[in-house]
């Protein structure tokens, strides 16, 4: 069972930070399928927000197809992340981290190549999506 | 927790008023008040000290009667009988409670006096809480007397939850572990809350709903969801708020002598590619409004002012 | 809401009651005790002639017990309204805990109702229970002597306790409800109840029912003798309201037998004037002589003469009282009054709660 957290100062809307913690959840392996989500009811006896917000974020994974809710037993998931397996995860790695020294040897700092980073990132997304 | 929209739509109000109006002597506390708060929300009331939050509140509850206008809660007349009184459970401000009487005789109370009641529920609530259930009353910290009363409250199993600035003097944790055990009770049993405070950072993590009242009127109210995609802050070169399209109404506008920025409310997107367009936050909304409202007071006691010294009653300033 | 009004009055009125039951104690104690002295030497006083002395011991015999009960049962039911009545609403009020009890399944009107019912039984039944135990333990001594009609005695006998306390209650809840301070609510109580009191003792029982009156001669002693005993009511225990001299017209002009004389004396004058002999502050002596004289050791006095122009005059005594028959009469009014200001003020309480504190 995973436990969600709130940060109130990251200006990414409650409903929105819950699915991106399934999300990463299902990703990292820590979420299975068959894997029970928390009740609405412990969400909120946790974190002290809206039903609303919780049933809104639980409403659109299962929307994509993530997760889906049985009345009266609770919330479950059932898929997993396209995406590739872990297995995938280590050649890239490997990659990511020659580029990172790359991009030191050529003088950018921390923010520089963070900013690179998430402009070709951003660009790249919405060429997907256009 | 909430039904589908089309059901919900039927459903009476939680709370509905129209033109109401309460006057103390020649002062009116709330006046011209208009607002109808869907059932199955977490509405907030929020606005300065003074602004007639608790007005509004006790006479949702029958503690106080209309000077003019009417008030309606989930449909009926508050306090009209004990039917209107068992639906609707009410914490007030500093959370009173019997002093000689211990927790356990305040479950007793709650017990003899609705018929409602849920033992069950407020029993399992203060064990939860550790309390001690033989501890007087009087003894107990501003914190565990306003979690009592939010137990007496909820285990009448009431259909509307109405809460007079509950967590205003408690410590942060106190304060987070009341907005706990609230949330908990509205997934459990949809129940409606309307909650006032002057503290917009908490509502924003509970409530979906907001009604914002200053100067004794009600500024504006809707669903938050709503209200924040209406609401923009527009930056940019200087411009006259005037010369803004039509369906875009500015709340607040700040200029310097390059640059203004406006918070606006806008019916559609903004085309205008001029404007850098940002989101709001509901304490930025919530602060716009209440800004307004002061400045529209500020010009009404000035009116009322030279109105004054102009039938000859002395010289102003 | 019976039982929340028990629980949050079970400390005072288990106070209360249990004084109650010390005072009972006390009472069932000494209560034979005067008994058995009343039959064993005041009933056969006039057989050993000796009257006098024993119905004087007997006046003060267990003379602390008697002292007490009398303010003990003249304070009981402005207590009842100090602490059981003004509090009722005025202490909800001040802390701000009628928030919390108008709020629950019923209406204030309920509320108020079963508090006001419940509270007020109580006191009712507390100053009946002590007012029967009062009148058991004195009813030897009063059968001796004592008026029972007399303020001080009636309203310590019987049922009007019953009815000072159900007004001092009710009285004490108006002024809470009202005044919305306990304490300012408890002097007012206060003021209220011993306003009623001297206003039903003094300005209303004495004329609750016309009084009786009976008049007779005004008899003059002889010049050594003593003077002839006051006009006396039929029963010894007869509530005498006031006893006059009166005038032919029946005008009242003195006390006790006595004719008020200019100078602020009291007396039967006889004066020498040109005419004859008149009597100060009536009139002249028709029946004697103009020529007549008083002097020193003259013979009128003995002729009855004097006697006879008292008598022409139409100066007779007249006493004023109310009979002790009647004793029954006047304690169901009183309570009757008492009761009814009570429910009066009690539904006042009603309507006001309902409609004004709102």
């Amino acid at each position: 069972m995973i436990e969600f957290h709130l940060d109130s100062r990251s200006g990414v809307a409650p409903y929105q930070q819950l699915i991106q913690q399934v999300r990463q959840a299902l990703r990292l392996g820590l979420l299975c399928e068959g894997d029970q989500l928390p009740t609405v009811k412990d969400v909120v006896g946790r974190l002290a927000i809206n039903p609303n917000t919780v049933l809104k974020a639980y409403r659109e994974l299962e929307y994509g197809g993530l997760v889906a809710a049985r009345p009266g037993v609770g919330t479950f998931v059932t898929g997993t992340l396209g995406g590739g397996s872990i297995a995938a995860h280590g050649p890239l790695r490997q990659d990511l981290r020659r580029w990172l020294a790359k991009a030191r040897r050529a003088g950018l700092d921390e923010e520089s190549i963070e900013a690179l980073f998430q402009t070709t990132f951003r660009a790249s997304a919405e060429q997907d999506i256009a | 927790m909430t039904a589908a929209p089309e059901a919900a739509a039927l459903e009476a109000p939680a709370l509905e008023t129209t033109g109401l109006g309460k006057r103390y002597g020649r002062k009116w506390a709330l006046a011209d008040c208009t607002l109808a708060i869907p059932a199955g929300h977490v509405a907030g009331l929020v606005g300065p000290n003074g602004a007639g939050k608790s007005t509004l509140l006790q006479l949702a509850v029958g503690l106080l009667r209309p000077t003019s206008g009417s008030i309606q809660v989930l449909g009926g007349r508050p306090a009209a009988g004990p039917g209107e009184l068992a639906k609707v459970g009410f914490v007030a401000q500093d959370t009173p409670v019997y002093s000689a009487l211990s927790v356990r005789e305040h479950l007793r109370l709650g017990a003899w006096l609705n018929p409602r009641w849920d033992n069950a529920l407020a029993e399992r609530r203060i064990a939860a809480l550790d309390l001690d259930r033989n501890q007087r009353a009087g003894r107990l910290s501003g914190g565990q007397r306003a979690q009592l009363a939010l137990t007496l409250a909820l285990a009448k199993r009431p259909e509307l939850l109405i809460l007079d600035e509950p967590v205003a003097s408690l410590d942060p944790l106190a304060r987070r572990d009341f907005l706990r055990l609230l949330m908990e009770a509205v997934a459990e049993t949809g129940v409606s809350v309307v909650l006032s405070s002057h503290l917009v950072a908490d509502l924003e993590r509970v409530c979906d709903y907001l009604v914002v009242l200053a100067a004794a009127h009600v500024q504006v109210t809707g669903e938050v969801e709503d209200l924040l995609a209406a609401h923009v802050r527009l930056t940019g070169p200087r411009r006259d708020p005037a010369q803004l399209p039509a369906g875009q109404h500015v709340i607040e506008a700040s200029h310097t002598d390059r640059q203004s920025t406006l918070i606006v409310r806008t019916d559609g997107p903004i085309h205008d590619p001029a404007w850098t367009v940002e989101q709001l936050s509901l304490e930025d909304l919530v602060l716009a409004y209440m800004s307004q409202a002061g400045r529209a007071e500020r010009v009404r006691k000035a009116s009322f002012r030279t109105g004054k010294s102009r039938s000859g009653m002395g010289v102003s300033r | 809401m019976i039982q929340l009004t028990w629980r949050q009055i079970r400390a005072q009125a288990l106070v209360a009651y249990g004084l109650l039951a010390v005072i009972a104690v006390v009472l069932a104690i000494t209560g034979p005790k005067v008994a058995h002295f009343y039959d064993a030497y005041v009933a056969t006083c006039a057989a050993h002639s000796d009257c006098g002395t024993v119905q004087n011991a007997f006046l003060h015999y267990q003379h602390v017990v008697q002292a007490a009960l009398g303010p003990i049962l003249l304070v009981l039911p402005v207590l009842f309204g100090m602490f059981w009545g003004a509090p009722l609403i005025a202490r909800e009020l001040e802390t701000g805990t009628f928030r919390l009890a108008w709020t629950q399944s019923l209406t204030r009107g309920r509320w108020l109702a079963v508090k006001l019912g419940l509270l007020g039984l109580a006191a009712m039944a507390a100053a009946g229970l002590l007012s029967l135990m009062v009148t058991w333990w004195f009813s030897p001594l009063d059968r001796m002597n004592l008026s029972r009609l007399t303020p001080g005695v009636f309203d310590e006998r019987g049922i009007v306790p019953i009815g000072y306390a159900a007004f001092a209650f009710a009285f004490g809840v108006t002024a809470g409800v009202v005044i919305r301070r306990t304490v300012p609510a408890m002097a007012a109580t206060i003021v209220a109840y011993v306003g009623a009191r001297l206003a039903a003792t003094y300005g209303i029982r004495p004329y609750l029912f016309a009084p009786l009156r009976i008049t007779s001669a005004l008899q003059l002693g002889g010049p050594n003798g003593p003077s002839p005993p006051g006009l006396g009511a039929p029963n010894p225990a007869d509530w005498v309201l006031s006893s006059n001299t009166i005038n032919a017209a029946g005008r009242v002009i003195g006390q006790n037998g006595a004719i008020n004389m200019p100078g602020g004396n009291q007396g039967i004058g006889f004066q020498s004037g040109s005419n004859g002999i008149s009597l100060g502050g009536v009139g002249r002596c028709p029946n004697i002589p103009a020529s007549a004289k008083i002097r020193p050791g003259s013979n009128l006095g003995r002729s009855g003469a004097l006697q006879t122009c008292i008598d022409r005059l139409g100066v007779r005594q007249e006493l004023v009282y109310q009979p002790i028959s009647r004793f029954w009469d006047y304690q169901w009014c009183e309570l009757a009054i008492f009761l009814g200001a009570a429910a009066v003020l009690a539904a006042f309480c009603l309507w006001w709660v309902r409609r004004r504190l709102a």
